[in-house]
């Protein structure tokens, strides 16, 4: 279906990253936002809480992330789409409810707008340090999804993928910013709603007494309903069965982890968004993300203007991996490059698709700053030896 | 038996005898919970009172933390959320807002509620976010076997502290009062026909609604304390329960074993968070505000 048009802010504009997220979410459809302010993601509920009252939705400031993170899920269960937004403190406080997320297949929007870590770390500085804690910060096994956007456009383009991609797959999907995209400030166009396309819920078409809450379809998914529908729906954080009534035994315990792991991993190739450039005949491909893979392009124009066959990947879709395409890649490359905030993290995934095949340069960056250039080059030259 | 069985399995061709039964999800009975537990009979006087409040079920949705009255949720034939501990209330914040027909009721114990739920019970109140809150006191933590709770009355025995509790717990009613509730009531489960009264005027009225029930844990709170059975306990209730409709909440704190002040203590009228939220928008931004949940 397309956007409704009371949320779309349709021109051309001059918007910083997280202002830019706000209105794709509003765009996607997201009513019910609940948040608590942290630097720097602290604009994004500000545009919020500006806008909505002339969109016809709510916005609460909650007493902390645990309460905004679970206030959205109940929100999402009230029939809403639903957003929470967040940087490092906030989102290690919101873990307990990301598992809650993922069991009870709630589908929710979570920003993260990645500083410095870790504990308070460098609040008003860039760092792209939480990416292995949005794929396995809360305990158990469950998957979700993270995007990783390069620019105040992709802020609001990739937040509507963003929510789709949550009604679709019923998981807690990441929004992983920085705080250079979100104070950056570049155009954004926004279309008019009719060329915006947005996915409703899975609302059931079975009737009260036919439906169960947890019998999913051949996607591995279940339809959705909300509370106040009739169906009487039970709904537990412990593990249950096909009705939602809790099931404590190793049956009932593999039958839904696996599904609940299954329907992303499954369709890993599916959800990839890997955009390439001069990867197929490359001796080395740098692999980059977000606000990092505007630094890597540059290193790579450099390294080709001094003859250096080099690729580069930016993974638009950084969690699933996309461990099939560097699978792929691996015997026919000398190495993978991976520049990154952190001190290793993506790197990491890079290292076990590739299995030995090609080498697994790390150009880690503690945070604070973006990378010169220059450090990807150097990485570059190394790798190619 | 067989009977009983049969009305249960098929309530269209056998006349329902006990009117509680249409509230239960008959196939999850029999329950977790222990004989002499107190919890069932609140699950009881809060059917009856969903029957006299006349209410349409399908609107109704009950949300509860974890531990042993966090099961509530998963007995009840209504949209229930078993959600995590001690975060009911902002789950439940969420679904109101998000869906602002259904009454919601969060069901949760008293260390759910208090301890690690503290924060949130105090900002619903403040905010006068339109829930009722039942909370459902045994004075200990049930479920993991006995621990100190933030209403053990000093004195009283906890496996971690055994040598009897030294702090000061919670006065329940005061706390409710103090942050902004319009509803605040405290029975036992001695006084069934009270409690329901109290679960039907606390679901009946907008706002932030608190009832508290005392209720016996004899597997753990009074077999520690060598109280003796649930009975025991009910007896206790009735023997020490001194009826203050109106009481100062400050002046109703619990002791070990002492007296326990009963009533309705707070009865009183504050406009709810989204009555708050649509009168402000409309009058400060005018015709461009869309009101919202209507």
């Amino acid at each position: 279906m397309k956007a409704d048009p009371s949320g779309v802010l349709t021109g051309m504009h001059f918007l910083d990253g997280d202002h830019a997220a706000c209105e794709g979410a509003l765009a996607a459809g997201c009513r019910f936002v609940a948040g608590y302010p942290i630097t720097p993601s602290t604009e994004v509920v500000e545009r919020f809480a500006s806008r909505i009252p002339m969109v016809g939705g709510v916005f609460i400031q909650m007493e902390d992330e645990i309460a905004s993170s679970i206030a959205v899920l109940g929100g999402a269960w009230g029939g809403k789409k639903v957003m929470t937004v967040t940087s490092g403190p906030g989102l290690s406080l919101m873990m307990e409810h990301i598992g809650l997320a993922a069991i009870t297949e709630t589908p929710v929007v979570i920003v993260d707008v990645q500083r410095g870590g870790p504990s308070t770390g460098l609040p008003t500085l860039p760092a792209q340090a939480d990416m292995m804690q949005v794929k396995w910060g809360s305990h158990g096994d469950y998957e979700i999804i993270a995007l990783s956007p390069a620019s105040p456009q992709e802020c609001f383009d990739l937040m509507i993928r963003a929510f789709n991609l949550a009604e679709t797959w019923r998981v807690p999907v990441f929004f992983m910013m920085d705080e250079v995209i979100g104070h950056m400030t570049e155009r954004v166009d926004i279309p008019p709603a009719d060329r915006i396309d947005v996915v409703e819920r899975r609302w059931t078409t079975k009737k009260p007494g036919e439906y169960r809450p947890y019998a999913a379809g051949p996607d591995g998914v279940p339809d959705m309903v909300k509370a106040g529908d009739g169906h009487r729906i039970h709904i537990t954080g412990l593990t249950h069965d096909e009705r939602g009534y809790p099931a404590m035994n190793p049956a009932a315990q593999d039958k839904l982890v696996r599904r609940l792991t299954d329907k992303i991993r499954k369709n890993r190739e599916a959800l990839a968004d890997i955009r390439e450039d001069g990867v197929e005949d490359a001796d080395v491909v740098v692999v980059s993300f977000g606000i990092t893979s505007r630094v890597a392009a540059a290193a790579v124009d450099s390294a080709r203007a001094a003859g250096l066959k080099v690729g580069h990947m930016r993974l638009v879709v950084v969690w699933p991996f996309p461990e099939h395409r560097i699978a792929q890649m691996a015997p026919r490359v000398k190495a993978f490059v991976v520049p990154e905030l952190n001190l290793g993290q993506i790197a990491l995934e890079v290292e076990r698709a590739a299995a030995g095949r090609a080498r697994t340069v790390r150009i880690g960056h503690a945070g604070g700053t973006v990378h010169e250039p220059e450090q990807i080059l150097a990485g570059i030259r190394e790798a190619a030896g | 038996m067989s009977q009983n069985l049969a009305i249960a399995a098929d309530e269209r061709e056998y006349p329902v005898e006990n009117p509680v039964i249409p509230y239960l999800r008959q196939e999850r009975i029999p329950h977790i919970w222990c004989p002499g537990c107190g919890i069932g009979t609140t699950v009881n006087c809060f059917a009856r009172a969903l029957t006299e409040s006349k209410r349409d079920l399908d609107q109704v949705a009950i949300v509860s933390g974890i531990g042993c009255t966090g099961r509530v949720a998963g007995y009840l034939n209504l949209d229930s959320f078993h959600t995590t501990h001690g975060r009911a209330i902002p789950f439940a914040t969420g679904l109101k807002l998000s869906n602002p027909k259904l009454k919601v009721v969060v069901y949760s114990g008293d260390g759910d509620l208090f301890a690690i739920g503290g924060n949130h019970f105090v900002h619903a109140a403040r905010r006068n976010m339109d829930l009722t809150v039942i909370c459902v006191n045994n004075f200990t933590y049930g479920m993991t076997g006995g621990q100190l709770a933030p209403t053990t009355p000093i004195g009283a025995s906890q496996t971690t502290m055994p040598y009897g509790n030294f702090e000061n717990p919670f006065n329940l009613p005061f706390l409710a009062d103090a942050c902004g509730a319009v509803y605040v009531a405290r029975w036992t489960v001695f006084h069934v026909k009270q409690l329901t009264r109290a679960m039907h005027e606390a679901i009946s009225k907008p706002g932030f609604t608190f009832v508290e029930v005392l209720a016996p844990c004899p597997t753990l709170y009074s077999r520690r304390n060598k109280l003796g059975d649930g009975v025991d306990q009910v007896k206790y209730y009735k023997e020490r329960s001194v009826v203050k409709h109106g009481a100062a909440t400050k002046e109703v704190a619990l002791g070990f074993q002492g007296d326990i002040v009963v009533g309705k203590f707070v009865d009183r009228e504050r406009e709810t968070w989204l009555d708050g939220m649509n009168a402000h928008f409309e009058k400060v931004l005018g015709p461009r505000y869309r009101r919202y949940g209507e």
